[in-house]
């Protein structure tokens, strides 16, 4: 089974994107802010990260950097899952080594699904 | 501790002179900006003073006498001009924070209604559990409502953008013709349901435009989507597409209910909402063509329109193909 570490502070969208996940066969760890998203990166080595980037403790593009300057965590494939959507802001998250960025806004869920399966080359 | 606050102090008074930044934070031209208007009311008050000092010299003789005149005079512009500039400041003060207030409160109506969005879509597939197929109608409802207010929020964000100048553009080549096509295609069900016909000609062998494709959608969408709704009951709608010297003409015509001629100057404003469109259609917040004039200007075209009341509109839009 797959895993999935969705770094994202809302509990509800946690829940959510969460069960569909676990519906299509993943299992997802959820981590509620960057410091502990990363920590989770380091240990758990999932196979694909989502990524928010308003989050307490440590921004989204903090978190980003940090793993892919590590390593170990460098290969994962991390896709930014957002609702900030100025073009700064898509350029850094693709320089920075993003896979994709989504804005929540613009995907429902199966979309979401759709894009995490392509990520992980399903 | 002091000698901090006087560098602060003089670091303020150099960045209130900076008037190109004050002006940009603004984002006024350089006539309305306060700081600039200030600064030619200092100007005109200094050849006011040499003015009145050289005809008072010509007329009284006491010069103690033309000295006070030229101060009072001096002394009453000066007020007079701070007062105006400080009321004009205020007041781009406001719409600035204006704008600011649409632009952090629909970033922040954003994530809960993504998060309501996703729990209906969860709903719907059924996949935590059976639902009634009256359940779903309703769910379905929900989620109709939930888009609404998700695309007003993405219009207000535009014009929060394009009020703070900020509208960011992405040329690339490509062919407007396959836009149109496309936004036809994924319109064909409204098209249906609104009963009625569409007819799209692309004349001649139309090339590339260098041009930015997600908001020329937008603004052909917009069109397109006015030119369906309002009309009252069937009708048609045409669409064309030429090449005019160095430009490209988007044109639209619809069977609607055209535009009252009082209305017909204020038909790009924000917010505004011709009367007789609002007794056919309650919906819309009034902001698809004060965006659809922003973005065109934005991209080096022109907007236009034609309109009789009863009888239909045509909007058109030139666009350079190169840059």
């Amino acid at each position: 089974m797959k895993t999935i570490l969705f770094i994202e502070d809302e509990s509800a969208l946690q829940k959510t994107l969460g069960d569909i996940l676990k519906t299509e066969g993943y299992e997802t760890i959820p981590a509620l802010d960057g410091e502990t998203g990363l920590k989770m990166a380091r240990t758990k080595k999932p196979d694909l990260i989502l990524l928010d980037l308003i989050l307490p403790k440590m921004h989204g593009f903090d978190v980003l950097k940090k793993l892919k300057q590590d390593e170990e965590t460098k290969d994962i494939p991390v896709i930014v899952l957002t609702n900030l959507e100025s073009i700064e802001e898509v350029d850094r998250a693709i320089e920075l080594g993003a896979t994709t960025y989504l804005i929540k806004a613009y995907y429902g869920l199966k979309e979401v699904v759709k894009k995490i399966k392509k990520a992980l080359g399903e | 501790m002091c000698y901090t606050k006087i560098i602060m102090l003089f670091k303020e008074v150099l960045d209130q002179l900076n008037i190109s930044a004050q002006c940009k934070k603004y984002n006024l031209s350089l006539w309305q900006c306060p700081q600039f208007l200030f600064l030619i009311m200092g100007i005109v008050i200094i050849v006011s003073a040499l003015t009145a000092y050289n005809i008072g010299t010509r007329h009284i003789e006491d010069p103690l006498m033309v000295s006070l005149i030229v101060l009072v005079l001096v002394a009453v512009l000066f007020v007079l001009t701070f007062v105006i500039t400080q009321g004009y400041e205020r007041l781009a003060e406001a719409n600035r924070m204006k704008s600011e207030f649409i632009s952090v409160a629909t970033h922040q109506l954003r994530s809960p209604l993504s998060n309501l969005r996703w729990v209906i879509e969860l709903l719907m597939s059924e996949k935590s559990g059976q639902t009634k197929k009256e359940q779903t109608d309703y769910f379905g409802i929900l989620k109709e409502n939930i888009n609404r207010m998700q695309d007003l929020i993405s219009e207000l964000l535009t014009v929060s953008r394009i009020e703070a100048a900020k509208l960011p553009v992405r040329k690339k080549d490509f062919s407007i013709k396959e836009l149109i096509e496309d936004l036809i295609s994924e319109y064909r069900p409204f098209i249906e349901a609104s009963n009625v016909k569409i007819s799209f000609n692309a004349r001649g062998n139309l090339p590339q435009v260098f041009s930015d494709p997600l908001h020329l959608r937008l603004v052909i969408e917009n069109l397109l989507d006015n030119a369906i709704r309002y009309i009252k009951d069937r009708g048609g709608v045409e669409i064309e597409l030429f090449k005019k010297g160095k430009n490209i003409c988007f044109s639209i015509k619809d069977t609607g209910v055209g535009i009252p001629e009082m209305d017909k100057k204020y038909i790009f404003r924000k917010f505004f909402r011709s009367r007789n469109v609002l007794k056919y259609q309650t919906q819309g917040a009034g902001l698809g063509l004060y965006i659809s004039k922003a973005i065109i200007k934005r991209l080096g075209g022109k907007i236009f329109f034609k309109s009789k009341e009863g009888v239909g509109s045509t909007f058109w839009f030139t666009l350079p193909i190169k840059k």
